[in-house]
């Protein structure tokens, strides 16, 4: 186990506490740099929707994990960001400035739907921002003029500093994957200042947040532009990864996957949001394995354990139906999403702690360490 | 001029009037506890002042300004901090980090300059650092600094709110009741530290508080209330032997 001799007040400012991190970082960057050059088109693919989620993640987590604002309308956000950036090409903007311009417009949407949030908590949040998700979905496939309706709309191939960047070429991966990095990056800095912790505060206790003077409504609108920012940006790269983009790809369902992208990879760190993309998008080749591979698989196995071929055919269908039924990927979301609420509230990266210090310990690691403790009762008379 | 002035402040719920019409002022320096039985009225007071009720009639006047109509927020800026009755820390983030946010009215970083990290940031972190170790070492927190709010004793969380509310450079500081769910020692602790607060700090300090010893080692005056009246104010032991103050607690 490795102690920490702080002598100095940057021991606690600096991002990388000590070597270890850098080397680990360092080891996790090479690899990603090198991903291109050894994974398949298929796989590289779910790597620029696994930055994309992430980006779209870390935005959730300043948001709901930070300060507490739980919102299922991120998905609108998304679809602000991608119509904006669809919507300004036409007219042969350049990528640097539609990419801008994506963020900015979803962030004042998030400031405006921001102020009705001010007097809202918990699940009255919850609809109100389903509602705005609703809102734009709707206008997105009404508002022909602009967004051609249900019809959709092409997204022509990115031109970045004057070269073509086709949405499958390495150079796309690396511009999704710089843009992660950017925003994981000034999100740690922001909250270690003090707008994240005015953030924290206002998730851990409103009163006491107004009490040392922290203008809570600012700082709530302020939250909700910057989420709702980051995924503008996210929603750009994501039209152009698609190359078409239509109303009925940011539905309620996408919000959702956000959600779970933070609730399984875990709301208290920044960890979370990645670990939880890569979950999520690893979901759908997960998925088509189990429709094309494992009804073969447990029918050779029922045949090799003596059912006649006749009673084998018949298990290897039976699973096969139930591989391929409608809605099954909606079913596995609401399981995950209970197991992990019930049994692992940290989630990936909560586990992968619990994980590391079992190896620290090691003879010595009990379970108890993070046995959840009551609460003290908390004043809710000055709400 | 007094330092600090309520006047004619009430607050009415209904047909209940948990505070009525109570005039009291502070001087600089001084100590003054708020005494009185359960629902006298007296963390009405300070949620008065730190403006989370907003009062029927009355006003208000800090440092000959007048602030009934300064936002919740805005207090602080004043120079006015205040701790709570039943402890309301960040829960799920470092003693550090409390402390750091008890800092927020002295930061003027602005938010571009946060996300790059400025230099001019990374100094004004480790200014307020500065000024929170040195409430640390005053308030004996040294062996807690990286630990969560969740996991610690209730004792010392009552000792990390003073330390954060001291963190924002106060000039007066409501205390609702430091000495609840301490122990013998601890509150003899608490004493010292009120005692050096106006001592060493300069601050004026208005506490309620229910340990009468501990009202009598540390008051410079005593207002004693009950149903949101002012019975009797003075030195501690001249409120002690009002009439109205033995009625009100032994039901005479």
């Amino acid at each position: 186990m490795r102690f920490l001799f702080k002598t100095d007040y940057d021991d606690d400012i600096r991002l990388f506490p000590h070597s270890g991190y850098v080397f680990s970082y360092g080891v996790l960057l090479a690899l990603l740099v090198t991903a291109p050059f050894v994974l398949s088109s298929y796989l590289m693919s779910q790597l620029v929707f696994v930055c994309i989620y992430a980006t779209v993640g870390v935005a959730l987590l300043v948001l709901t994990g930070f300060t507490g604002q739980a919102s299922l309308g991120h998905a609108a956000f998304l679809a602000i960001g991608a119509y904006t950036a669809a919507y300004l090409q036409q007219f042969g903007v350049p990528f640097e400035i539609y990419f801008i311009v994506a963020g900015l417009l979803a962030g004042i949407v998030g400031a405006i739907v921001g102020f009705p949030a001010l007097r809202l908590q918990g699940i009255y949040l919850v609809i109100a921002t389903i509602s705005f998700a609703f809102i734009v979905e709707e206008i997105l496939a009404r508002w022909e003029s602009v967004t051609r309706g249900n019809e959709g709309m092409r997204v022509k191939t990115l031109q970045l500093f004057g070269a073509t960047v086709p949405r499958d070429s390495p150079a796309f991966y690396f511009l999704c994957l710089a843009v992660l990095i950017l925003t994981i990056v000034g999100t740690l800095n922001l909250l270690r200042s003090p707008t994240g912790r005015a953030f924290v505060a206002i998730r851990d206790s409103e009163t006491a947040a107004r009490s040392l003077g922290i203008n809570v409504s600012l700082y709530k609108v302020k939250s909700f532009a910057i989420s709702a920012g980051i995924t503008g940006l996210a929603g750009c790269l994501f039209a152009h990864k698609l190359s078409f983009i239509s109303p009925e790809m940011f539905t309620l369902q996408l919000s959702i996957e956000f959600i779970i992208v933070i609730l399984i990879g875990g709301t208290f760190s920044l960890h979370g949001a990645v670990l939880g993309a890569i979950f999520i998008v690893m979901i759908d080749p997960f998925l088509t394995y189990l429709k094309d591979d494992v009804p073969g698989i447990i029918g050779s196995l029922a045949a090799a354990f003596g059912a006649g071929s006749a009673r084998a055919g018949h298990i290897q269908d039976s699973v096969a139906a139930v591989a391929s039924a409608n809605g099954l990927k909606g079913a596995i979301y609401g399981i995950i999403i209970v197991l992990f609420v019930l049994f692992e509230p940290l989630g990936l990266y909560g586990r992968w702690l619990k994980i590391k210090l079992f190896f620290q310990l090691f003879p010595l690691y009990k379970r108890a360490t993070f046995k959840r403790q009551k609460l003290y009762v908390k004043s809710e008379r000055n709400r | 001029m007094s330092y600090f002035r309520a006047e004619n402040l009430s607050l009415h719920f209904g047909g209940l009037k948990a505070v009525d019409a109570v005039s009291f002022a502070v001087e600089k320096g001084e100590i003054l506890s708020i005494i009185g039985p359960n629902g006298a009225g007296k963390s009405s007071i300070f949620n008065l002042i730190s403006r989370i009720y907003h009062p029927t009639t009355g006003k208000i006047f800090f440092e000959d300004q007048d602030i009934t109509e300064v936002p919740a927020h805005g207090i602080a800026r004043l120079g006015i901090a205040r701790t709570f009755q039943n402890i309301e820390l960040f829960e799920n983030a470092t003693v550090l980090s409390n402390l750091l946010v008890g800092r927020h009215r002295h930061s003027a970083t602005r938010l571009w300059q946060e996300v790059l990290f400025l230099p001019s940031v990374r100094r004004a972190e480790k200014e307020h650092r500065h000024r929170v170790e040195q409430v640390i070492e005053f308030l004996d927190l040294e062996p807690f600094r990286d630990k969560l709010i969740s996991g610690l004793p209730y004792g010392v969380r009552k000792v990390i709110e003073l330390a954060r509310a001291l963190c924002a450079e106060p000039r007066l500081i409501l205390l609702d009741e430091p000495s609840s769910g301490l122990n013998v020692e601890e509150t003899d602790d608490m004493s010292f530290w009120i005692r050096d607060m106006k001592s060493e700090l300069g601050i004026t300090v208005v506490m309620v508080e229910h340990d009468m010893s501990l009202v009598n080692r540390v008051s410079d005056r005593v207002i004693a209330l009950n149903y949101g009246r002012v019975l009797a104010m003075g030195t501690p032991a001249e409120v002690q032997r009002h009439p109205d103050v033995i009625a009100a607690y032994l039901g005479a």
